[in-house]
């Protein structure tokens, strides 16, 4: 979005407390196309909302969760295994019961969830920053930095993207064996997430990048003088931004989608800071013995997480398509 | 009888908020074997009227009213199957591009003949003894060599043959001609133009020439139709609107085309066509910033020097010298351009014309000869300070008024930006004062400071490149086809901006174009090219009077004539 000058913030917050004020750009934004492209989908409303409640339930899960499941002095071993509320032996103070070591499997969800958007998120920027950047040198500098760069990405693209966020994980946990693995853990996934998913940022951002500066306002900018890490900062980036938002939001789907996959296999976040991912890794050990809530509440958050992020990509994608409108 | 008759006509486009009325109750019809002109500007509804005759409206768009008839009987209410059926066989069509109009991965031979066969009972073989004298008759040399070949084997004028071929395939009734010659040259447009006259009248077709070029209309309608959006607001005989125009649109839209017969100091004011915006602020030059410390070294000679300028562009690239291909844009040119005059460079497309204007402002690297700007030579200038001061002295305008400017910048900022970078102004508030005044200068208000790109029209777009061109306070000024994208009633204005701020800042300028009438009326000295070389400089009047070169010749010969467009106007001037 371009920036909103003071001017115009100031009319936007006259609008709200309801003086008279010029159409602001609240109102401009309710009576735009994509506003109503929006409400006319009614899948991508109830996305929306699905993922608003999602999001709102896993940042504000220290105030909104029944229990602390990191409290050790609140968690005992005898309430371990419960089944949900609706079952025999429930417990009325676990509603979807609890994990093997006592923990509230509803509040423990809601963490998990916390840490496995911020991972998400994290990584997504992370990802565009490195994407971006390559991206824009390469398609402006063109020539043999292009080359290079493209390449990289080409031979990366070659490896499927978990297969590379193990390998980074395998590389860091290698260098920082001796420390305590749990202070990285965090850190690692994200570098790892974040390298195995710039290239296809790079990828687009190139492709912009190689149409805007042959337009004629990047040529009057030379033109005027201006040197070249501005023009690609200040005229080319943010005209290539749109497809930028749509690959980030698919990818903040994907990138939760791969944490949780690394740590059900162990090397994402360990089990004292348990995202979803690790919740499912640890119900998967009791899937044969009877205890299946372990397993399929923290699956289907995910799940739930994953369709409501990805059906909000889709609408942004198709919204921002000027070919299928 | 009349092949097509609309009456009362009215198409309208359904948007979420309003009902935008394309075309209005309109009447037009065309006899077999004449031309009718639409004629009109961009938004006029011109092309809409062309697309509900032949049942292509593109949605949300739908005929609100009235009727059309092809030989008397009515066609705008026949379902889509029936359209089909219509569309190629009883009305060809001819769109603008030549070079997307035809199917890139077949034949022209199988183009053809698949038409052929989709409309006339004719066995594979009569088709094609049919498509190779189609071929012929719209005046491709060797036809049975040539219809063998792809679309991209041909030129574009012979591509647009093509397509007038393939609109003829099944001898049609009626002909619909979409800006049929804008994407060519003029050369070519004048041969395209008489063989659509010529087919029309041999054939007994009738046609629908939709343009929005005076000159298309004057060469080969028989009766014309102005619109104005969505409107008819004149129809009549074409010699007659155009020699003697009654509607105040219509005399308003002749007087603004560029004559290239008669020289006039200021392009009559057209206010009745576009919203000009706020009147002219009056400024003080001398005293102004836009006057002020115009500190450049003076010089005694020409203001720019070129000589022996060659440039060519790699096509294809190897390690190996020997291996690598080149395209030569511009060969050995040599020109000066004097202090405060235009000098004028006009040239069909690919002739490098807009090369040479990309070569001074060093946009590209020349791969031979010099360029001298008063005393410095730009093409070995290293250092970035020097650079800079060169920048800072010479701005361009560019084509296309939206792909010039910045989408995502507010327009203050957009012009803001070259007087802060070269810091230019003392403080925010004075190049806030500036910014102000300029855009009052190029008559735009200083409240549309805070707008975006888009809010705005092409002309007021070109009127915001020309203010950003004049921040940085330029002695020399690149105009590359500024207008050729706009509007004639804009073209006027904008035109006459030019011819303005000249006379105050006292500018030199390099002007670009490839219409010789532009060219004619803006223009000190000129310059002739083709091919990369330049044929011919000599002083406007002389060149229009008495071509030496055997190619400018050739060129003045095929500017469409627009004698019949009436001398009364020209009075107004």
């Amino acid at each position: 979005m371009p920036y909103v000058s003071n001017e115009e913030a100031k009319a936007a917050i006259q609008d709200r407390s309801g003086h008279q004020a010029a159409p602001g750009r609240l109102s401009k934004v309710f009576d735009s196309d994509m506003f109503h492209s929006f409400l006319r989908s009614k899948v991508t409303v109830v996305a929306a909302i699905g993922t608003f409640i999602l999001f709102m339930l896993a940042f504000l899960a220290p105030w909104v969760a029944p229990h602390n499941p990191f409290d050790l002095a609140s968690i005992s071993i005898l309430d371990a295994r419960v089944p949900p509320v609706w079952m025999e032996y429930a417990d009325p103070r676990f509603i979807l019961g609890t994990d093997d070591q006592g923990r509230d499997l509803l509040s423990g969800i809601f963490y998990g969830m916390r840490i496995s958007l911020i991972v998400g998120f994290c990584s997504v920027v992370a990802a565009a920053v490195i994407g971006i950047t390559l991206g824009l040198v390469a398609g402006y500098m063109g020539g043999r930095v292009d080359t290079v760069i493209m390449r990289i990405a080409d031979v990366q693209l070659t490896f499927p993207a978990i297969l590379i966020a193990l390998l980074i994980d395998g590389i860091a946990a290698g260098i920082f064996g001796g420390v305590d693995r749990e202070i990285f853990a965090f850190y690692i996934l994200i570098v790892s997430l974040a390298l195995s998913f710039w290239v296809q940022y790079a990828r687009t951002v190139r492709g912009s990048t190689m149409v805007e500066k042959n337009k004629e306002y990047v040529q009057a900018a030379r033109v005027i003088g201006i040197p070249s890490v501005i023009i690609m900062a200040r005229h080319i980036l943010p005209n290539v931004m749109g497809p930028v938002m749509v690959i980030a939001t698919i990818n903040l789907a994907l990138a939760i989608v791969t944490e949780a996959t690394l740590s059900f296999l162990g090397v994402g976040m360990p089990p004292t800071q348990p995202s979803l991912g690790t919740l499912i890794a640890v119900g998967n050990d009791f899937l044969y013995s009877g205890e299946w809530w372990i397993a399929i509440f923290p699956g289907l958050a995910l799940a739930l997480l994953v369709l409501n992020v990805n059906l909000l990509g889709d609408w942004l994608r198709d919204a921002l398509n000027p070919k299928l409108r | 009888m009349n092949v097509l008759d609309i009456k009362d006509l009215t198409v309208e486009f359904p948007s979420r908020k309003s009902v935008f009325v394309a075309v209005d109750d309109v009447d037009m019809s065309v006899e077999a074997g004449k031309v009718l002109g639409v004629v009109g500007e961009s938004g006029a509804g011109k092309s809409t009227v062309g697309n509900a005759v032949i049942g292509l409206l593109q949605e949300p768009g739908h005929i609100a009213g009235g009727e059309i008839f092809l030989h008397g009987k009515r066609i705008d209410n026949l379902s889509y199957k029936e359209k089909r059926l219509l569309r190629g066989r009883k009305i060809g069509m001819i769109f603008q591009d030549p070079l997307t109009s035809l199917d890139p991965l077949q034949t022209v031979e199988s183009q053809l003949v698949e038409t052929i066969r989709t409309h006339l009972p004719l066995s594979a073989k009569d088709a094609q003894k049919r498509a190779v004298e189609l071929i012929d008759s719209v005046g491709i040399p060797d036809p049975e060599e040539r219809i063998k070949q792809y679309p991209h084997q041909f030129s574009g004028g012979m591509r647009q043959r093509v397509v007038i071929a393939l609109a003829l395939c099944a001898e049609p009734e009626l002909v619909i001609a979409d800006e049929p010659t804008t994407a060519l040259d003029v050369s070519i447009q004048a041969q395209i133009l008489e063989l659509m006259k010529k087919l029309c009248e041999e054939r007994n077709v009738a046609m629908l020439v939709i343009t929005h070029d005076m000159g298309v209309i004057a060469d080969i309608t028989d009766h014309v139709a102005v619109m104005y959006h969505g409107d008819l607001v004149e129809y009549g005989e074409t010699t007659q609107v155009l020699g003697a125009p009654k509607h105040p649109y219509t005399q308003s839209l002749i007087s603004a085309v560029p004559r290239p017969d008669v020289k006039v100091d200021r392009f009559p004011v057209v206010n009745y066509i576009e919203k000009a915006g706020t009147p002219q602020k009056q400024i003080d030059i001398s005293t102004h910033w836009l006057g002020k410390s115009r500190d450049y070294e003076q010089v005694a000679g020409p203001l720019v020097q070129i000589r022996d300028l060659d440039m060519r562009f790699e096509v294809r690239g190897s390690i190996f010298p020997s291996q690598r291909k080149y395209f030569q844009a511009v060969k050995k040119v040599s020109f000066d351009i004097e202090q405060g005059e235009t000098f004028g460079v006009v040239g069909e497309s690919g002739s490098g014309k807009s090369t040479i204007a990309r070569l001074i402002t060093g946009l590209y690297h020349p791969t031979g000869g010099s360029i001298l700007f008063g005393k410095t030579e730009l093409t070995s200038l290293t250092n970035r300070k020097d650079v800079l001061a060169m920048r800072r002295q010479m701005q361009m305008i560019f084509q296309d008024p939206f792909s010039s400017l910045n989408a995502r910048m507010r327009v203050r900022d957009i012009i803001a930006e070259p007087i802060k970078f070269h810091k230019l102004a003392s403080s925010n508030a004075e190049v806030r004062q500036i910014v102000d005044d300029l855009l009052d200068h190029v008559g735009l208000g200083a409240q549309s400071g805070q707008k975006f790109p888009h809010e705005f029209s092409g002309g007021q777009r070109q009127r915001i490149s020309i203010a950003r061109a004049l921040a940085t306070r330029p002695r020399f000024l690149i105009c590359d086809e500024p207008t050729s994208a706009l509007d004639v009633s804009i073209q006027a204005q904008i035109l006459n901006l030019l011819k303005d701020l000249q006379e105050e800042l006292g500018l030199t300028m390099l002007f670009i174009s490839h219409d010789l009438a532009v060219i004619r009326q803006m223009c000190n000295r000129i310059g002739v090219m083709r091919n990369g070389e330049l044929c011919e400089v000599s002083d406007c009047d002389e060149l229009f009077e008495h071509p030496k070169h055997p190619y400018t010749r050739e060129l003045l010969d095929l500017m469409p004539s627009l004698e019949l467009l009436s001398r009364a106007n020209l009075e107004t001037a």
